[in-house]
């Protein structure tokens, strides 16, 4: 049962093979047994699980259940969830119990979905490790030892740990894309605005999207169609209409036109995982389509500009957090400032208090043209860029990271080296376009991703080219040792 | 040495949108706090802003009012401070590019001066909450009901000389918003607050004076009050060898005095930047075309109308147009009498009084236009004197009724029978042998001030109900006829 993927499953459940509370129950239990070795979720909603369970099974039996209706899920801990604790895997929201829904909770609720939990992330998505939880590291199920990626880095481990069928994510640097590679897992970021950010806790407002996270294409795109769709409740999300991302999964991809950037297969690349990415281009040329090399001048320069932007949109974003209407409040503050500075100094992690600190300073009067004006520039030479590429091929292809997963606490001294684990991805971010994750291969054991990058709002494309790989290669379905 | 003032204003006004600019909660004045601040306003984690198209409309139909540019793209960016009343730790506001672009508007003061007042710029922004500090033991209570109210901040250039041009202006802000009808204008309530930068120079000087900035006044008295005594606080300061510090100051209208608020020194730096939670507003001719077609008419042009069509005095229009419900009351008692001197009269008269007295807005005077000029009606055609109508017009202000029936049940109708009257002032002379005898022995042209104490006694006589022209001519008479 573990095994099946979420089409598999919504077929079992129409059969009568299990019920969605049966399925509902394994999955909780497995989860009891096993995720004290992956540390994937912070927080077991069973009981509301349940009942959403048997409500599913009462749908699908009257026969009103749709193409989601009793399939478990599990969502990011940054997506605010009705009378449940959402932290964001920070201390200073141990104690927040969200009011509301999320929009893409509610769409999964109204859909008949059914939560498990709320998966461990880096504190407020910053990180790409899961080491800056506050609810400790969880651990990557193919070595322990090793870091499943981050943010995402919970629903990642509990996907490729089949604790879970599918979760949501969220990518704002590379958080769905660089976990899904590091777990052996498919996910995709969507276009920026694709799907609605109303109650998806902000990192970076004008870089955070909000994605699936599963074992294949096919099922990023059922969860895809869940997710996406305009929302009047987010100003960013786009009135635009939502195609059936499942319908064109099968198209054949003869014809297809890869682009390979130059820029992606430098030196600072693993030779081993540059292997694993030509080979799954040369399926893909068996497949039909046609590559060639491309280049993407300004990659280099994502990195300088994303950790402006990002930090500076965070500063701001997470000036909310200040002790006074919810959240981790000190003990005794003498006075104001003191409530301020002790609650955000004992509530906020490192790493958040660095990128706060970076960002207040890249926004400051006479800071504000030499970087955050600047790095605004570069973003839209990096936007530019990939516009005139993808004007020539139909999709980018390269690594989605530059190594596979590193050990636990081996880069924790040295963010900067951390945040090059992103090169590849957070370039996306910074244009706003698709791009996803895909298993291509491993190396030394470890599973390596292959990434494929869209023009604005080409899901079913990435979908489609994505699915037609998973028919051809069985990487997406290896399981790490023992699961 | 004589000196010059210099003095900007910025006044913010709150915008009488239903629900607040980013959210659909109430902006309703004088709920019991923290009912009508919903998850966005409280900034829950998650929460995203959808801006409120009304106030955007309203924003524009301001700057077209004040003859400005329209900014067909205008950008929110967000000003970050911590405050426990600023709920998401940053307010957003519009800086680079405003909504509203430079204009300019035309003041008078009472004693005659008139100036164009350049308006730099009006944003669109949120207001913040309000932090209570008594009866929390020490502890400070947050309500957030006003978070997130729209406002309009109107920030002029530094183009006026004295406090009394301020306040002309702060009085011109008001009539154009309460005309278009885009504020309640309720300055009690805070719906207008007004901040004041105030410096001065040495007369002939070009260079611009160190300048304060008076903060949150409410009241146009207040704004002519607290300048004067900053303006004499800075000279006295620098006749004195001493030198004026550019900071915040808070005035005090009970000890008529500023004190320091904070200095630039201490200022916040904001952190500006543009929201990404919002998009650029883009806007065309088109949409801006269709606001300017629901304009109603302005202040100025409805001065100008009022001396054109009513022959009122420059003053008298002035006044009654600045308030676009007593303008609208004024025009309807004129409809229902026809004689606008007289109208003018008792609304800035009579009318005004009352309604100072009881702190009542026109809008809700219990004396309505029609009722008004119903009573009017009735001085016009003698029926009762000016201070017999006066009386009528405060019993209709306490018990209501129209004048007809007042005048009725109280017997108030004025006397004009000349038989009547003549019996009166005959039983008056009679009685008043001494007066008469003085009134005979005075000089002719000297009479007629002593016909007064007749007049008072024919008036006391007949309860006031006399018709004054009449008892003069009969008095005047008789009384002469007892001179030859």
């Amino acid at each position: 049962m573990f095994e099946l993927t979420l089409a598999e499953l919504a077929a079992g459940l129409r059969k009568g093979d299990f019920s969605s509370v049966e399925l509902t129950r394994s999955y909780l239990e497995r989860i009891k047994a096993e995720d004290g070795r992956y540390n994937s979720f912070i927080t077991v909603t069973e009981e509301q699980a349940l009942a959403a369970a048997a409500a599913a099974d009462a749908a699908l039996t009257a026969g009103t259940a749709t193409a989601f209706t009793g399939l478990p899920i599990a969502h990011k801990d940054l997506f605010c969830t009705d009378g449940v604790r959402t932290s964001c895997g920070s201390k200073i929201l141990d104690n927040f119990v969200s009011p509301y829904d999320a929009t893409v909770v509610s769409r999964f609720k109204q859909a008949g979905a059914v939560m498990l939990g709320k998966t461990n992330m880096d504190e407020f998505a910053m990180g790409s490790s899961n080491e800056n939880s506050y609810y400790g590291a969880a651990h990557n199920p193919w070595d322990l030892e090793r870091v499943p990626g981050g943010s995402s880095g919970g629903s990642a481990a509990a996907v490729a740990a089949r604790l879970t069928p599918a979760a949501t994510g969220s990518d704002t640097g590379g958080s769905i894309r660089q976990p899904a590679a590091l777990c052996g897992i498919t996910g995709l970021k969507p276009t920026y605005g694709r799907v609605s950010r109303y109650g998806m806790i902000a990192y970076a407002s004008s870089l955070d999207q909000g994605g699936p996270i599963a074992r294949s294409a096919e099922d990023c795109a059922l969860m895809l169609n869940v997710m996406a769709g305009f929302d009047p409740l987010d100003s960013t999300c786009l009135e635009r209409e939502v195609p059936d991302y499942t319908a064109t999964l099968d198209q054949p991809l003869a014809g297809l036109k890869i682009g390979l950037p130059k820029e992606y297969f430098s030196s600072a690349l693993d030779d081993q995982i540059a292997q694993r990415v030509r080979d799954a281009v040369a399926e893909f040329e068996k497949l039909g389509a046609t590559v060639k090399e491309v280049s993407l001048p300004n990659t280099e320069l994502s990195i300088p500009a994303y950790y402006i932007i990002a930090p500076a949109e965070a500063s701001s974003n997470l000036s909310r957090f200040d002790g006074v209407r919810y959240g981790y409040r000190c003990e005794d503050p003498k006075d104001l400032e003191d409530l301020y500075k002790r609650s955000r100094g004992e509530g906020f992690g490192a790493e958040v208090k660095r990128r706060i600190m970076v960002g207040t300073y890249a926004l400051c009067a006479g800071y504000y043209d030499a970087y955050y004006r600047k790095a605004q520039q570069i973003r839209r030479l990096i936007q530019q860029d990939f516009i005139r590429v993808l004007n020539d091929v139909d999709v980018i292809m390269g690594p989605t990271t530059p190594h596979p997963a590193f050990r636990i606490g081996e880069k924790n001294n040295d963010p900067v080296s951390m945040y090059m684990e992103d090169i590849f991805t957070l370039s996306l971010n910074l244009a706003g376009l698709p791009g996803m994750s895909v298993p291509c291969g491993q190396v030394d054991g470890l599973p390596v991703g292959l990434q494929i990058i869209g023009s604005h709002f080409a899901e079913a494309k990435l979908l489609n080219i994505a699915h037609q790989f998973q028919q051809a290669t069985d990487w997406h379905k290896q399981a790490p040792a023992g699961i | 040495m004589e000196w010059e003032v210099v003095i900007g204003l910025e006044i913010h006004v709150q915008l009488s949108t239903t629900t607040k600019i980013f959210s659909g909660a109430s902006t309703a004045f004088g709920a019991a706090p923290n009912t009508q601040a919903c998850a966005v306003d409280l900034a829950l984690p998650g929460t995203l802003p959808v801006f409120n198209e009304n106030a955007l409309r309203m924003a524009v139909m301001f700057g077209l009012a004040v003859n400005a540019e329209i900014g067909k793209r205008s950008v929110f960016e967000r000003k970050n401070y911590f405050y426990p009343d600023l709920p998401k730790g940053y307010q957003t506001t519009q800086l680079a590019e405003p909504i509203v672009g430079p204009g300019f508007v035309d003041i008078e003061t009472d004693d005659g001066v008139s100036r164009r007042v350049r308006l730099h710029h009006a944003h669109l922004e949120e207001d913040a909450g309000k932090s209570l500090h008594e009866d929390f033991h020490g502890m400070s209570g947050i309500d957030l009901n006003r978070a997130g109210t729209p406002l309009v901040e109107i920030v002029s250039e530094p183009d006026m000389r004295s406090s009394k041009e301020a306040a002309a202006y702060a009085r011109k802000i008001h009539a154009i918003v309460t005309t278009l009808g885009i504020c309640d204008g309720n300055m009690a309530e805070g719906s207008m607050r007004c901040d004041c930068n105030v410096s001065v120079r040495p007369k002939g000087e070009e260079k611009l004076g160190t300048r304060t900035e008076l903060k949150n006044i409410n009241s146009f008295r207040f704004i002519e009050r607290a300048i004067d005594t900053e303006v004499a606080r800075q000279i006295d300061l620098i006749e004195d060898g001493g030198r004026v510090v550019q900071e915040t100051r808070l005035y005090d209208p009970d000890k008529n005095e500023t004190r320091s608020m904070r200095s630039k020194e201490d200022a916040n730096d904001y952190r500006y930047f543009p929201c990404p939670d919002l998009l650029p507003v883009i806007i065309d001719d088109s949409y801006i075309e269709a606001i300017r077609a629901t304009l109603p008419e302005l202040p100025d042009a409805r001065k100008a109308r009022f001396i054109e069509q009513y022959a009122l005095s420059d003053y008298d229009a002035g006044v009654l147009s600045s308030y676009r419900p007593q303008a609208d009351y004024y025009e309807q008692v004129v409809g229902a009498c026809q004689d606008a001197k007289l109208a003018a009269n008792w609304v800035m008269g009579e009318l005004a009084k009352l309604l100072n007295q009881n702190d009542t807005d026109i809008k809700v005077s219990p004396v309505s236009a029609e009722q008004l000029g119903g009573l009017l009606l009735r001085i016009q055609d003698n029926t009762i004197s000016g201070n017999i109508a006066k009386k009528v017009f405060e019993l209709m202000w306490s018990n209501g009724g129209t004048a007809d029936q007042i005048i009725e049940a109280e017997g108030l109708k004025q006397v004009t029978d000349s038989g009547a009257i003549e019996k009166i002032v005959d039983e008056v002379i009679a009685n008043a042998t001494k007066q008469v005898e003085q009134y005979i022995a005075a000089e002719p042209e000297k009479r007629g001030k002593m016909l007064g104490f007749f007049m008072g006694q024919v008036m006391k006589a007949t309860g006031g109900k006399a018709n004054p022209g009449a008892v003069t001519g009969i008095l005047k008479q008789k009384l002469d006829a007892l001179c030859s």
